[in-house]
C-alpha cells in the first residue's frame, strides 16, 4: 500500500517481468505469483531419473494405491456398512429369503444389480492383492540392493509402515462384506485378541462393542478401512515420494556414474510419458484380471454365522504367513492362579509383527555394524553383500515356509500329503530352512564374486579354441572393455572391525565392552576373511595382462 | 562407540580413485558416460513416422474401447451368463465392461510408453547430487536461531511455566482415552456362561436340531453322524433360540452344539461317558483355539477336526486335543432326557466355551 502510493499518481506499478508470450504463459505467471510454481518446477521439471526395470516396482505400488482409492470411493456409494439384518431379496436367487446383514446384502447388490459394480469390486480387490505384493517385491528390491542406506533409512521406515498398514487395511477391507469367509477371519482375530494377557478380553469387548460378533464391528471396520488407515497411508505415501525426489534416485554402478551424480533421462517428457503411461498399463492389466478372474465371490460363501464355516478357509495371501504361525504353533496353555495364558495363540500374535519388524530394523543394524556415516547412491549388486543377501533370502524363506503352513490344508488335499506331516515340517522348517537358505545364498554370492574376479583378471571366454605349436589347445580369453572392468570393480569392500589392543600404549588394560565385542564379531562375519572375496586390484590385473597375455 | 575404531575401517572415500595406482594407468578407471547410441527413429524419418502412426493407432483403439464400454453398459443384460472358453460360464456384462475398460486403459499406457521409447530423446544426462546434510555455516546459523528463540521464550528459565505446560499436555489426552470407555461393556463374567446355564434339573432345556428345528430323542442320533443343535425353549426364551432373535449371532457363537453317538464300549473317558446319555455325547461346536465352528467328523476314529486351523479332538476321549494348535479340550454338556424322552441339558458346560482368555479360570 505505502510503496504504491509513494510512487505518485500511476495506477499500478509495472511488473519487471517480461510480458507473457501466450495465454498459457500468462496462466503460469498468475499461478507463480500466488504459489511460486516456477521455483518448484525449476529443479523438478527436468529432474533426472535413472532407468532400470526394478525401479518401476514402486510405481506399481503407487498406481495400485490410486486405483484402490478411485474404486473404493465408488464402492462406498453403494455399500451399507451395517450389521442390521434384512431378508435378502435380489437377483441372486439361491439366497432369496435368507436372513443377511445389510453389509452382505449391499455387497450382493453391488455384485448383481449395479451395472459394472462387480467389475469395480473385483478391481478394488485385485488391486489390493497386487498392491501388497508390489510393496513386498519393491521392499525386497530396496533391501537386496542396499538402497536403504544413508540418506534413505527414514524413507525405508515410511515404506515399511505402508506395507504394514497395507496388510491391515486389506484384512479390514475383505472383512467388510460380512460373508462366511470374512466373518471366520474376524472370529480368528477375536480369538487372537482374547489371547492377550491381562487386557485381551477388555480389548475384544471394546472392539466388538460387547460379545462377539455384536453389531458394531462392520461399521467400525468400515471407518478404519476407508478413512483412518488410508488417511495415514496417504500422508506416508506423499512423504515417501517427496523424499524420493529430494534424495534423487539411486543408480547402478557403471561408466560415468558416481556417488555425486545421477544419470538418466528427464522427468519431462520421458518419465511423464513412461511413468504416466505405466499407470494406465497397470490399471488396464488389473481391469483385465477383474474381467476374467473372480476374486472373493461372497455370494458363494453365504452370509456369516458364527456356527458355520466352509472348508479351505484362507485369508488373502499377505496374511498367509500369520495364518501359518497360528496353525503350526503347538497349543501351549498355562493355567495358574485362576488365569489362562494362551501361549499357543499369543506367541504367534507377537511373532507376526516381529517377523516384519526384523526386516525393517535390518538397515539400522547393518549401519551400526559398518559404522558408515556417508551417503550411498550407487546400488550394491546383491552378490557383493553376501551376508545381507543371505539374510534377506533367509527371511523370504521363513515367510514362504510359514505361508505354506497357512495353506497346509490346501497342500494336503492337492498333493495328497498328510496334513500332520506338513505341520511338523513347517514347525521344524521355520528354524532349519532359513539357516540352510542363508548359507546357500551366501556361498552362491561368494561364487558369483569369484566369477566376477575371474572375468576381470582373465577376460571373458570367446569360444575360440586355439591350438598352440606344441599341440596344446587353449581357449582364447578376451579382455573386458574398460567400462565393464570399472563396473565390476567399483563396489566398495569394508574391512572387518578390529578390536583395539587389549592393553594401551601405557600397558594399562583397556576395557572393551560387550557391545563393542559383539559389533566386532558381526563385522567379522560380514566382511572378514571368507565372507567376501577381495576384489581384484589394478596391480593384479596388470601383472596378469602384461606378463603373458594369452591366458 | 569409539570413533577411531570405525572410521579407519571404511573403504577409501568415494571421490578418491582406486588405491595407489595412478588413474592414468588404472585399468579400472571410470571411462565416463558411453556415447549415445542412436535409434532407428532418430535418423530414419520413415521409421519415426511409422512409430507416430503406431502410437496414434493405440490411442484410437483406446477410444473405440471406451465406446465399446458404453455400448456394453447400455446393451448387455446384467443377469446374462455366457460361456467363454477357457473361463467357463461368466457374467457377460462383467466380462465386456472389464475387457473394454482394460483395452481402453492399456492402449493409452502402451501408446505413451511406445511414444517415449521411440520418439522422445533417450539421451542420458548426468545431474549433480548435493549432500543432503547442510554445510556447517547453515547448521551453526540454525542452531543459533533456535537458541535465540528458546532463550526468548524463557522456556528453560521459567520452570513453573515449563512444568505446568508439560503437566497439562500430559493430562489432556486422558479425556480422549475416557471417551473410548463406552466402546463396549466390560466383559465381567459374560464369557464364562452360555444360554445353557438357564437349564436346571427341574427346568431342563431341549436340544433342537439345527437342520430339522425339532427336539431329538437319543435314538435319532445315529452312530457315525454329526448333528448340530441349538437351545430349545427356556424361561427366558419361550420359543428357544431363533434366527430372528436380536442376539442370535452372539448366542449361537457360544451355544452351538455338536452331537455324536459313540458305542459305549468305545468311549475311553468314563467321566465323558457319564456326562452323555447312552453313548450320545454333546460337545461345544466352537473350537477352543480361536473360535471357528468345528464341522468335520471322522466316524471311524471319532476325531473332530476344525477346518480353520486343523485342531483335532478325540470325541471318544473327552474331546482331548490330539493334534493342532488348540490348547484344551472342547467343553462337554451334560445331558439326559426329559419326561417325553427328548434330549435335554440340565446345566451349563463345565468350562467356558470357545477360545481361551485371561480370566478363564479352569
Amino acid at each position: 500500500m505505502s510503496s504504491a502510493s509513494t510512487g505518485g499518481k500511476q495506477a499500478a506499478p509495472a511488473s519487471t517481468r517480461a510480458k507473457p508470450a501466450n495465454k498459457a504463459e500468462a496462466a503460469a505467471d498468475y499461478l507463480d505469483g500466488r504459489l511460486g510454481i516456477y521455483s518448484l518446477a525449476k529443479s523438478n521439471l527436468r529432474k533426472i531419473f535413472p532407468d532400470h526395470w526394478s525401479f518401476m516396482l514402486g510405481e506399481i505400488c503407487l498406481y495400485t494405491f490410486i486405483i484402490i482409492i478411485l474404486t473404493g470411493v465408488y464402492l462406498t456409494l453403494f455399500f451399507k456398512p451395517s450389521m442390521g439384518e434384512v431378508i435378502y431379496n435380489g437377483s441372486y436367487a439361491p439366497l432369496n429369503g435368507v436372513r443377511v446383514s445389510e453389509a452382505y446384502a449391499s455387497t450382493l447388490n453391488i455384485s448383481f444389480e449395479v451395472r459394472g459394480g462387480l467389475l469395480i469390486r473385483q478391481i478394488h480387490h485385485w488391486a489390493a492383492i497386487v498392491f501388497v505384493a508390489a510393496m513386498f517385491v519393491h521392499m525386497m528390491r530396496v533391501f537386496f540392493t542396499g538402497a536403504f542406506r544413508k540418506p534413505r533409512e527414514i524413507n525405508w521406515v515410511f515404506g515399511f509402515l505402508l506395507l504394514f498398514l497395507g496388510f491391515f487395511d486389506g484384512f479390514l477391507g475383505y472383512s467388510l462384506p460380512d460373508d462366511l469367509l470374512s466373518g471366520t477371519g474376524i472370529r480368528f482375530m477375536e480369538g487372537a485378541i482374547l489371547a492377550v494377557p491381562l487386557v485381551g478380553t477388555y480389548l475384544s469387548f471394546f472392539l466388538f462393542g460387547g460379545q462377539f460378533p455384536g453389531t458394531d464391528i462392520v461399521p467400525r471396520f468400515f471407518t478404519i478401512h476407508v478413512l483412518l488407515i488410508p488417511g495415514i497411508m496417504l500422508g506416508l505415501l506423499v512423504a515417501h515420494l517427496i523424499l524420493v525426489f529430494y534424495h534423487k534416485h539411486t543408480q547402478w554402478a557403471g561408466p560415468g556414474k558416481t556417488e555425486k551424480n545421477v544419470v538418466g533421462m528427464p522427468l519431462m517428457p520421458v518419465y511423464m510419458a513412461k511413468a504416466g503411461g505405466f499407470f494406465f498399463l497397470v490399471f488396464g492389466i488389473i481391469a483385465a484380471m477383474s474381467a476374467i478372474a473372480s476374486v472373493n465371490p461372497v455370494w458363494a460363501y453365504g452370509p456369516y454365522r458364527p456356527d458355520q464355516v466352509s472348508t479351505d478357509a484362507q485369508p488373502d495371501w499377505y496374511m498367509g504367513f500369520a495364518e501359518g504361525l497360528i496353525r503350526v504353533m503347538p497349543g501351549w496353555e498355562i493355567r495358574a492362579w485362576g488365569h489362562t495364558l494362551n501361549l499357543g495363540v499369543f506367541i504367534p500374535l507377537v511373532l507376526f509383527p516381529l517377523v516384519l519388524v526384523a526386516i525393517a530394523a535390518y538397515p539400522f543394524i547393518e549401519n551400526w555394524i559398518t559404522g558408515d556415516k556417508r551417503e550411498h547412491h550407487i546400488l550394491d549388486r546383491p552378490r557383493n553383500a553376501p551376508v545381507r543377501t543371505g539374510l534377506g533370502a533367509a527371511w523370504i524363506s521363513l515367510y514362504l515356509v510359514l505361508l505354506s503352513g497357512g495353506g497346509n490344508d490346501l497342500i494336503a488335499t492337492h498333493f495328497h500329503l498328510s496334513l500332520n506331516d506338513i505341520t511338523y515340517f513347517v514347525r521344524a522348517g521355520s528354524f532349519i530352512v532359513p539357516v540352510v537358505v542363508f548359507f546357500i545364498t551366501k556361498r552362491w554370492c561368494l561364487g558369483l564374486q569369484r566369477r566376477d574376479k575371474e572375468k576381470v583378471l582373465h577376460g571373458r571366454e570367446t569360444g575360440v579354441i586355439k591350438r598352440l605349436p606344441h599341440g596344446e589347445m587353449i581357449e582364447v580369453h578376451a579382455q573386458l572393455p574398460q567400462g565393464a572392468l570399472h563396473t565390476l570393480t567399483s563396489h566398495e569392500q569394508y574391512e572387518p572391525l578390529e578390536l583395539p589392543a587389549e592393553v594401551d600404549e601405557n600397558g594399562v588394560a583397556r576395557k572393551v565392552g560387550l557391545v563393542t565385542k559383539t559389533r566386532a564379531k558381526l563385522s567379522e562375519s560380514m566382511f572378514g576373511e571368507g565372507n567376501q572375496i577381495p576384489k581384484p586390484t589394478a596391480e593384479e590385473h596388470q601383472e596378469i595382462t602384461s606378463g603373458h597375455g594369452h591366458h | 562407540m569409539s570413533h577411531d575404531m570405525s572410521d579407519d575401517k571404511l573403504p577409501a572415500n568415494h571421490a578418491e580413485g582406486h588405491g595407489d595406482v595412478a588413474a592414468a594407468d588404472n585399468p579400472f578407471a571410470d571411462p565416463g558416460l558411453p556415447a549415445h547410441e542412436v535409434r532407428r527413429t532418430d535418423i530414419d524419418e520413415r521409421a519415426a513416422k511409422r512409430a507416430e502412426r503406431q502410437v496414434s493407432l493405440l490411442f484410437i483403439v483406446s477410444m473405440l474401447a471406451t465406446v465399446g464400454f458404453i455400448a456394453s453398459y447400455v446393451a448387455i443384460d446384467p443377469t446374462r451368463i455366457v460361456y467363454i472358453f477357457p473361463l467357463g460360464h461368466i457374467s457377460a456384462m462383467n466380462f465386456a465392461l472389464g475387457m473394454t475398460l482394460a483395452v481402453a486403459l492399456f492402449c493409452i499406457g502402451a501408446g505413451a510408453v511406445h511414444w517415449a521409447r521411440t520418439l522422445m530423446s533417450d539421451v542420458e544426462h548426468p545431474a549433480e547430487r548435493h549432500p543432503i546434510e547442510a554445510d556447517d555455516e547453515v547448521r551453526a546459523d540454525v542452531i543459533e536461531q533456535f537458541k535465540t528463540g528458546a532463550a526468548e521464550s524463557a522456556f528453560g528459565r521459567r520452570k513453573m511455566i515449563r512444568n505446568t505446560l508439560i503437566g497439562s499436555m500430559a493430562l489432556v489426552p486422558l479425556s480422549g482415552v475416557m471417551l473410548l470407555r463406552d466402546l463396549g461393556p466390560l466383559p465381567e463374567k459374560s464369557l464364562d456362561s452360555t444360554a445353557w446355564s438357564e437349564a436346571t434339573p427341574s427346568m431342563p432345556i431341549q436340544l433342537i436340531n439345527m437342520n430339522t428345528n425339532e427336539a431329538m430323542k437319543p435314538e435319532d442320533i445315529q452312530v457315525g453322524s454329526l448333528t448340530f443343535a441349538r437351545p430349545g425353549p427356556s424361561a427366558l426364551r419361550p420359543n428357544g433360540l431363533q434366527e430372528s432373535d436380536e442376539d442370535f449371532q452372539q448366542q449361537i457363537a457360544k451355544d452351538a452344539l455338536m452331537i455324536v453317538r459313540i458305542q459305549p464300549e468305545d468311549i475311553k473317558d468314563p467321566n465323558s461317558a457319564a456326562l452323555g446319555f447312552q453313548g450320545v455325547l454333546v460337545y461345544s461346536k466352537i473350537c477352543t483355539h480361536v473360535g471357528c465352528p468345528i464341522s468335520l467328523y471322522e466316524q471311524q476314529t471319532h476325531h473332530a477336526l476344525c477346518p480353520c486351523h486343523q485342531s483335532t479332538f478325540d470325541l471318544a476321549d473327552g474331546a482331548r486335543v490330539i493334534f493342532g494348535p488348540a490348547g484344551h479340550p472342547l467343553p462337554q454338556l451334560k445331558i439326559s432326557t426329559d419326561s417325553l424322552g427328548y434330549l435335554v441339558a440340565t446345566g451349563d458346560f463345565s468350562h467356558p466355551v470357545g477360545p481361551s482368555f485371561w480370566e478363564r479360570s479352569q
